[in-house]
C-alpha cells in the first residue's frame, strides 16, 4: 500500500484506442454530438499518446479504432484501475459496452487483475471515478448509478468509497482531477465545486483544493511514471487550448506540466482522463 | 430469574401500564397524592437528590408514608412494619416491578427504596433509579416551587443497604418459590421468608463472596479470576491488565456479549453485576479505541496486542482488506510470529493455522509465504509495526458500525471513528459528520439523533434522524459515539451532568482517559520492554488451554467492607444496593439499583436497565446545565409525534447537501507553500504571536498527578474559574414542564424519557471554557482535534484553522489551578514574541505534542494579551488535594480558597506595535508541551507570512507550580534563559509574568 497517496500516479504503461472515423460522422453511439473535424481529433489524439511515451517514458499500448465504437476512443470509461486490479467497467450506454471487450483483453495480458461488474442493475463509467491515491470518490452522475459504485467499493476494498452526487450532463473526472497526491483541482462551475465541497466533507483526509477557470482543464493526470521516486508530471490542458487555466495550474510547484490539447477531442465528451487509462505492470514494487 | 416469573411479570406489568395511563396524574398532584404511584417517583427522586433536597423532601415523605414507623425502619432494626413493606415489594415486583405499580402497596415500597437510597451513596434504590433519576429531578424541582413540606429522615446508610439487599433476597425467592401462586400467597410467603432473610443478611454483611469472571483475551486464551460481586468494571479490566503486563490499557475495554450479535461495552465505572444483570461473567478484552497512528503508542507489547486484535478484525471480515492487502499483513503476521522465512522450517508450518483472511485460498497462501520472504531481518516488533503501518490506513480501520436505517427506512450503516461518524450505504461511504460538525448527539428509544452545526450558507442547525433496530442498539450507539468523542477529540473528559437540575436521559459519559491523556501518560512509562510471548491465537489455544490460573483478589474482597452483600448463586441474581467506597464521586458513577429493579429488567424490561443505570450516573455532579438546556430542547422534539420528529429528520440527501459546505481539514504545509486557495481554510480571530511562559510548581507533585488530577477533577464540579461555562440555569418554566411530560409518562410512556440520553460534545480545554458559555461549543473542539491530529500528524506542523482566544492566557492559568492540587502560588511569565524568519525548527526541541490549544495568529499583534486581565483578580479557587478532600467536595462544600492574582508584562521595545490591518497568512501553527517534575512548558509556534517574509513566532508558556518559597525572580530568568538557549536565533520580545498567590493559607 505504500504510503498513502504515493500510489497516486505510479504508472509503467498507458493505454489508447485510436480514433475510428465514425466518431466524425455522428454515426452510431455517437448520434447527436456535433460534428467534428476529424482530422484534427486524430492529430490530438496522436500528439497525447507521442507525450505519453515520449515526454513521460510510459510504454504505449495503442488499440485499433473500430468503426462500430465511434466512442472507442474514451476508453477511460471502460475501466477503473488502481495498482494491480482493473475493474471492468459498465458503461451506461448500452452502446458503449462492447468497448470493453478490447480494453479487457489488452489489460489481461498486461497482467492486472480483471474484476467484472456481473450486475444487470449496474452502470459505471470510469471517468466517474476519482481516486485520490488514499480514497475512491464515485461520482453519482447520469451514467453512474449507486450500484456501480458498491463495487467499486466492493472491489476496492482497502480504500474508502465515497459517493458524490454530480449534477448536469458531466462525469466526475470532467469536473475535477488530482494535481498532486494531496491537491484536488476544480473548475469553477457550480457543479464542479459542489463535488468539490461534497468530497471535502466525505473525506478524513486533508486536500488542498486548486481551482481552475475552466471545469475541463480540471481533467488533469497527475503521473509518475518510471521508477518510486522519479518526478511526477501533470498532463494538462492549460498550456494549449484551455490558456486561462495555465497561470493557475503554474502553482502547482511540485511537478512538471505537460500541455496538451484536444479541444476537438472533447466535443465527443473526451477529456484528458477519457482518452487514456495508465496503469503500473508493478504497483507494489 | 425463572422463564416464567418473567413472562408473568411481563404481563402485569403491561396491565399496569395501562392503568398508569389511565390516571395520567400529573407529578404535583400525584406529590400530594401519597398513595400514587407518581409519589413514589417523587420521593426516590428526593432521595436521590442532593441533600437538601432531601431534606425538604422528607417531610412530605413521612407524610405520605402513613406508616410513622418507617422512618425508623430505615435504622438496622427491622421493626415489624417492614415486613409489611417487603410483602408489598412482594407484591410490586411481581406486578410487573415496572415502577409504575398502582397499588399502594407498591408505593410504599418505592418509598423505602428512596429511604434507603441516599445521596451519599448515590445509588438509586429503585430499579427504574436510572429512569426514575430524571423524573426525580424534575419532581424535586416542583416541589420546591411550590414550596411543599418536605422533610428528610436521617437513615443508616448501611442499614438501608441491608435492607435493600434483603429485599432483593426476597424477591428472587418469591420468584422462585411462588412462580405460580397467587399474588397473595406469594405475599405470604415473603413475610414468612423475611425473617429468615434478614437474619441472612445481617450475617452476610460481613462476608464477602466472589465470583468467577473469564475473560478471554486476544491471543485466545482465558484469564480466570475471581471477583468480588459487587466490584466494579474497573477491577476487573485492571486485573486483565495486570495480568496481560499492558500499560497503555486506555485503547482497551472489555465486552460482554449480550446475544450474538450485540456486544456491550463493560462500564469501568460501573458494577460488573448490574450491567451483566443475568449473563454469565464471560468477556473479551479488546481494543476499544483504535490509534490512529500506532506507532505512536510508547510500548511494542501494546502494539502487539493491537495487532492481535485487527488480526481478528480481518478474519472476521469486520475490517476488509484486499487480497494484495490480506496477503502483505499476513505475511508480516508470519515475520512477527515465526520470523525470517525458513524454507525448512516452513514446510513444517501449515500455513491453514492461521487465518489471514475471511475466506482463506491457497493462493493467497502462495502470495503470503512470497511476501514472507521479503520480510527477512524484520524483528517481531518491527512486522508488528509494518502491519500496523499498513492495517491503518484501510478505510474501515477502528471504524464501529451500526445498522440502522435513515429517515427514508434506507438501510444503512452508522460507523463511528476517530474522526466523526460515517454513514454508509452497503459498502459505500454517502455521508459524513465529522465531530466539529457535529453539536449534539441524542436518542430517544430506538432513534438516534445528531444535531449538525448549519452548513456556511445555512442559518439553522439541523437534526438528522437515524432509525436503530431497537433502543438498545440506539442506546449503544448513542455511547459509543459518546466515548470516541470525547477519547479522540477532548483533553480531558467531559464532566458528567449535574444531578441537581432537572436533566433527562442518560447522564453517561465517558470517564476514561482521553487520548491526549494516555499519550501524556505513556510518556511516563519507564520501564524496561516487558517480554512476552508471541503466538498466534489458534495455536495459542491449543498450547495453553487449560493451563490457566484462576487468581483471586483478596485485598477485593477486603475492599467491600460494606454492609452484608447477599448471595443467591444459583438462584438468580442478587442485587447488591451496596456502595463500596466512601468517594462520593465514585458512588455517584457506580450507583446502586434497587433489587427489585433487576428483577424487572432481568424479565422483560433489560433495555429500560440500562438506561436506567446511567441515568444513576445523574446524581454525579452539580453545576453543569448545558446539558439541561438541551434536554428541554429535546424534550419539545420528543413531545411530537414521531412521525414529526421523522419529519423533521434530514434525508441522506439533503445531508449531503449539507455537506457540500463542509471544509476538509487544512494542511497547510501542502498548499500554503503553494499559495493555492485552500478549500477552506478557517482563519478566525487574531491570536498573540507571544512566548508566554508560564511557571507553576507543584508541592512535591510529579506532572504525572496533574494529569491525573485533572481527570478526576472533570468528574467533579469545582472551580469557580471554570463555573461559568458549565453553569446553565434551567428556567422553572421548562422544568415544571418536563415534570408533568414526565408524570404524563407514568405508564408506558414514563420509560421514554429515561430511554433518551443527550450528549453535547465540548471542549474542556481550558482556554476554551469561557467561549462555551456562549454555546459555541463546537468552535473549540475543533481547535482540540487539530491538536490531536497534529499529534498523529507529521512533526512538521500543522496551521490550526481556528485560532483560539488569545487572551486566555490568564484565565488557562488559573484553571490549571484549579486542577492542581494544593497550588499556593502561581506565576506565569509570557515572553514576548520571538521574530525570525521563516523555517525554525521547533522540533529540536525535547518537547511532546499534547493536546493543548494552539493559537493560530493572523495578524500578528505583540501586544498585551495578559493585559485585558485586571493586574490584580481574586478568583476563588478549589483545591482539592486528595481523595478525602474530594469527597467532601463532592458532597457539598466547596472550599473556597482566595487568591492573587497578578499579572506583570515586559515589553521588548523591539516590538512594533502591530500594524493590526497586517494580515498575514498563517503557514503553521503548532503546540508543543512537556512537562518535567515541576513546571509544565507549553510551546505555541506560529509560523505567518507577512508581506512575503515568514514569520515564526514562538510563544512558550511556563507554568510553576509551588508554595510560596519558590524565587520567582529566579524562575523567570531560568525562563526566559531557557527560552533564548532553545532559540538562539530568535528574539525575546515579550515576557508576561501572572502570579497567583492563594490568600487565604489557613487550609492547609
Amino acid at each position: 500500500m505504500g504510503t498513502p497517496g504515493e500510489g497516486l500516479g505510479r504508472c509503467s504503461h498507458a493505454l489508447i484506442r485510436g480514433v475510428p472515423e465514425s466518431l466524425a460522422s455522428g454515426e452510431g453511439a455517437g448520434a447527436g454530438l456535433p460534428a467534428l473535424d476529424l482530422a484534427k481529433a486524430q492529430r490530438e489524439h496522436g500528439v497525447l499518446g507521442g507525450k505519453l511515451r515520449q515526454r513521460l517514458g510510459l510504454q504505449l499500448l495503442e488499440l485499433p479504432p473500430e468503426e462500430s465504437l465511434p466512442l472507442g476512443p474514451l476508453l477511460g470509461d471502460t475501466a477503473v484501475i488502481q495498482g494491480d486490479t482493473a475493474l471492468i467497467a459498465r458503461p451506461w450506454s448500452p452502446a458503449r459496452r462492447p468497448e470493453v471487450d478490447g480494453v479487457r483483453q489488452a489489460l489481461q495480458d498486461l497482467g492486472l487483475r480483471i474484476v467484472e461488474m456481473g450486475d444487470e442493475n449496474a452502470t459505471l463509467d470510469g471517468t466517474d471515478v476519482l481516486f485520490t491515491g488514499r480514497e475512491f470518490f464515485v461520482g453519482l452522475s447520469k451514467w453512474t448509478n449507486h450500484r456501480g459504485a458498491e463495487i467499486v467499493a466492493d472491489t476496492f476494498r482497502d480504500f474508502a468509497v465515497s459517493t458524490v452526487p454530480v449534477s448536469g450532463p458531466c462525469h466526475l473526472r470532467s469536473l475535477c482531477g488530482m494535481g498532486g497526491p494531496r491537491t484536488v483541482v476544480a473548475g469553477s462551475s457550480d457543479a464542479a465545486q459542489k463535488a468539490v465541497r461534497a468530497m471535502a466533507a466525505l473525506t478524513d483526509h486533508p486536500y488542498a483544493s486548486l481551482t481552475l477557470p475552466d471545469d475541463a482543464a480540471a481533467d488533469c493526470l497527475f503521473l509518475r511514471p518510471g521508477l518510486p521516486g522519479a518526478p511526477p508530471f501533470l498532463l494538462h490542458r492549460g498550456g494549449g487550448d484551455l490558456p486561462n487555466s495555465q497561470e493557475a495550474l503554474q502553482k502547482l510547484s511540485d511537478v512538471t506540466l505537460v500541455p496538451v490539447s484536444c479541444s476537438e477531442l472533447e466535443k465527443a465528451g473526451a477529456g484528458l482522463s477519457s482518452l487514456c487509462l495508465v496503469l503500473s505492470t508493478r504497483p507494489h514494487s | 430469574m425463572t422463564t416464567e416469573v418473567g413472562s408473568a411479570s411481563e404481563v402485569k406489568k403491561e396491565s399496569d401500564q395501562l392503568g398508569a395511563d389511565g390516571t395520567k396524574e400529573k407529578p404535583k398532584e400525584v406529590a400530594e397524592n401519597q398513595q400514587n404511584q407518581s409519589s413514589d417517583l417523587e420521593e426516590e427522586k428526593d432521595s436521590q437528590s442532593s441533600p437538601s433536597a432531601k431534606s425538604q423532601s422528607s417531610p412530605r415523605r413521612q407524610k405520605r408514608q402513613k406508616d410513622p414507623s418507617e422512618s425508623r425502619g430505615i435504622s438496622r432494626f427491622i421493626p415489624p412494619w417492614l415486613k409489611k413493606q417487603k410483602s408489598y415489594n412482594l407484591v410490586a415486583i411481581k406486578d410487573g416491578g415496572d415502577k409504575k405499580e398502582p397499588t399502594p402497596a407498591v408505593v410504599e415500597e418505592q418509598v423505602l427504596d428512596k429511604e434507603e437510597s441516599l445521596p451519599e451513596e448515590e445509588r438509586q434504590a429503585t430499579g427504574d433509579a436510572e429512569e426514575a433519576a430524571p423524573r426525580k429531578q424534575q419532581v424535586m424541582n416542583i416541589d420546591i416551587e411550590e414550596e411543599k413540606p418536605s422533610v428528610s429522615s436521617p437513615e443508616i446508610q448501611p442499614a438501608e443497604e441491608v435492607r435493600k439487599e434483603r429485599e432483593e433476597e426476597k424477591v428472587k425467592e418469591i420468584q422462585e418459590d411462588k412462580s405460580e401462586e397467587t399474588a397473595k400467597r406469594e405475599t405470604k410467603e415473603v413475610q414468612t421468608n423475611e425473617l429468615n432473610v434478614e437474619k441472612a443478611v445481617q450475617k452476610a454483611t460481613k462476608k464477602t463472596k466472589s465470583v468467577e469472571c473469564k475473560v478471554t483475551l486476544l491471543d485466545g486464551t482465558e484469564y480466570t479470576c475471581d471477583l468480588e460481586k459487587r466490584a466494579k468494571g474497573q477491577v476487573l479490566f485492571d486485573k486483565v491488565c495486570e495480568h496481560l503486563n499492558l500499560l497503555e490499557k486506555d485503547y482497551f475495554g472489555l465486552s460482554f456479549q449480550e446475544s450474538p450479535e450485540q456486544k456491550n461495552w463493560l462500564d469501568p465505572a460501573k458494577q460488573i453485576k448490574r450491567q451483566l444483570r443475568n449473563l454469565p461473567w464471560l468477556f473479551t478484552f479488546n481494543v476499544k479505541f483504535y490509534p490512529p497512528d500506532p506507532s505512536q503508542l510508547t510500548e511494542d507489547i501494546t502494539r502487539y496486542f493491537l495487532c492481535l486484535q485487527l488480526r481478528q478484525d480481518i478474519a472476521s471480515g469486520r475490517l476488509p482488506c484486499s487480497f494484495v492487502t490480506h496477503a502483505l499483513l499476513g505475511s508480516y503476521t508470519l515475520q512477527a510470529e515465526l520470523g525470517d522465512y525458513d524454507p525448512e522450517e516452513h514446510a513444517s508450518h501449515d500455513l491453514s493455522d492461521f487465518q489471514f483472511a475471511p475466506s482463506q485460498t491457497k493462493e493467497l497462501e502462495e502470495k503470503v509465504v512470497e511476501l514472507h520472504k521479503t520480510h527477512r531481518g524484520l524483528s517481531p516488533a518491527q512486522a508488528d509495526s509494518q502491519f500496523l503501518e499498513n492495517a491503518k490506513r484501510l478505510s474501515m480501520y477502528g471504524v464501529d458500525l451500526h445498522h440502522a436505517k435513515d429517515s427514508e427506512g434506507v438501510d444503512i450503516k452508522l460507523g463511528v471513528c476517530a474522526n466523526g461518524l460515517l454513514i454508509y450505504k452497503d459498502r459505500l461511504r454517502i455521508n459524513r459528520f465529522a465531530w466539529p460538525k457535529i453539536l449534539k448527539i441524542s436518542y430517544k428509544r430506538s432513534n438516534f439523533y445528531i444535531k449538525v452545526r448549519p452548513a456556511e450558507q445555512e442559518q439553522f442547525e439541523s437534526t438528522i434522524g437515524f432509525k436503530l433496530p431497537n433502543h438498545r442498539a440506539a442506546k449503544r450507539l448513542w455511547k459509543v459515539c459518546v466515548e470516541h468523542h470525547t477519547f479522540y477529540r477532548l483533553v480531558s473528559p467531559e464532566q458528567p451532568p449535574k444531578a441537581k437540575f432537572l436533566t433527562l436521559g442518560s447522564k453517561f459519559r465517558y470517564s476514561g482517559r482521553t487520548q491526549a491523556q494516555t499519550r501524556q501518560a505513556s510518556t511516563l512509562i519507564d520501564r524496561p520492554a516487558p517480554h512476552f510471548e508471541r503466538t498466534s491465537s489458534k495455536r495459542a489455544s491449543r498450547i495453553l488451554d487449560g493451563a490457566l490460573v484462576a487468581v483471586v483478589d483478596q485485598s477485593l474482597m477486603k475492599d467491600s467492607s460494606g454492609p452484608g452483600e447477599l448471595l443467591a448463586y444459583g438462584r438468580g441474581v442478587v442485587s447488591t444496593a451496596i456502595v463500596q467506597d466512601g468517594d462520593g464521586r465514585r458512588d455517584i458513577r457506580s450507583p446502586t439499583k434497587a433489587p427489585h429493579v433487576h428483577l424487572i429488567e432481568g424479565k422483560a424490561k433489560m433495555e429500560e436497565e440500562e438506561t436506567q443505570l446511567e441515568e444513576k450516573n445523574s446524581l454525579r455532579v452539580e453545576g453543569d446545565n448545558i446539558y439541561v438546556r438541551h434536554s428541554n430542547l429535546m424534550l419539545e422534539d420528543l413531545d411530537k409525534a414521531q412521525e414529526d420528529i421523522l419529519r423533521h429528520q434530514a434525508s441522506i440527501s439533503e445531508l449531503k447537501r449539507n455537506f457540500m459546505e463542509s471544509t476538509p481539514e487544512p494542511r497547510p504545509n501542502e498548499w500554503e507553500k503553494r499559495r493555492i486557495t485552500p478549500l477552506s481554510l478557517q482563519m478566525q480571530g487574531s491570536s498573540h504571536e507571544t512566548l508566554n511562559v508560564v511557571e507553576e510548581k507543584k508541592q512535591a507533585e510529579v506532572g504525572k498527578d496533574e494529569r491525573v488530577i485533572t481527570e478526576e477533577m472533570n468528574g467533579k464540579e469545582l472551580s469557580p474559574g471554570s463555573g461559568p461555562g458549565d453553569i446553565r440555569k434551567v428556567e422553572p418554566l421548562t422544568q415544571k414542564d418536563s415534570a408533568s411530560l414526565s408524570s404524563e409518562s407514568s405508564s408506558s410512556s414514563e420509560s421514554e424519557e429515561e430511554e433518551m440520553g443527550l450528549y453535547r460534545p465540548r471542549n474542556l480545554l481550558p482556554e476554551e471554557e469561557e467561549e462555551e458559555e456562549e454555546e459555541e461549543v463546537e468552535e473549540e473542539p475543533s481547535q482540540a482535534s487539530q491538536v490531536v491530529e497534529r499529534e498523529a500528524a507529521v512533526p512538521e506542523a500543522s496551521p490550526g484553522r481556528h485560532a483560539g482566544a488569545s487572551v486566555s492566557a490568564v484565565e488557562t492559568v488559573t484553571q490549571e489551578h484549579v486542577v492542581a492540587p494544593k497550588i499556593p502560588t502561581e506565576k506565569s511569565v509570557h515572553e514576548g514574541a520571538f521574530k525570525q524568519d521563516v523555517s525554525e525548527d521547533t522540533e529540536d526541541e525535547q518537547h511532546k505534542v499534547n493536546g493543548e490549544v494552539s493559537h493560530v495568529d493572523i495578524d500578528v499583534l505583540p501586544q498585551i494579551i495578559c493585559c485585558s486581565e485586571p493586574p490584580v483578580v481574586k478568583t476563588e479557587m478549589v483545591t482539592i488535594s486528595d481523595a478525602s478532600q474530594r469527597t467532601e467536595i463532592s458532597t457539598k462544600e466547596v472550599p473556597i480558597v482566595q487568591t492573587e492574582t497578578k499579572t506583570i508584562t515586559y515589553e521588548s521595545p523591539q516590538i512594533d506595535g502591530g500594524a493590526a490591518g497586517d494580515s498575514g497568512t498563517l503557514l503553521t501553527a503548532q503546540t508543543i508541551t512537556s512537562d518535567s517534575v515541576s513546571t509544565t512548558t507549553t510551546t505555541h509556534i506560529t509560523k505567518t507570512i507577512k508581506g512575503g517574509i515568514s514569520e515564526t513566532r514562538i510563544e512558550k508558556r511556563i507554568v510553576i507550580t509551588g508554595d510560596t518559597d519558590i524565587d520567582h525572580d529566579q524562575a523567570l530568568a531560568q525562563a526566559i534563559r531557557e527560552a533564548r538557549e532553545q532559540h538562539p536565533d530568535m528574539s525575546v520580545t515579550r515576557v508576561v509574568v501572572h502570579k497567583e498567590t492563594e490568600l487565604d493559607e489557613g487550609e492547609e
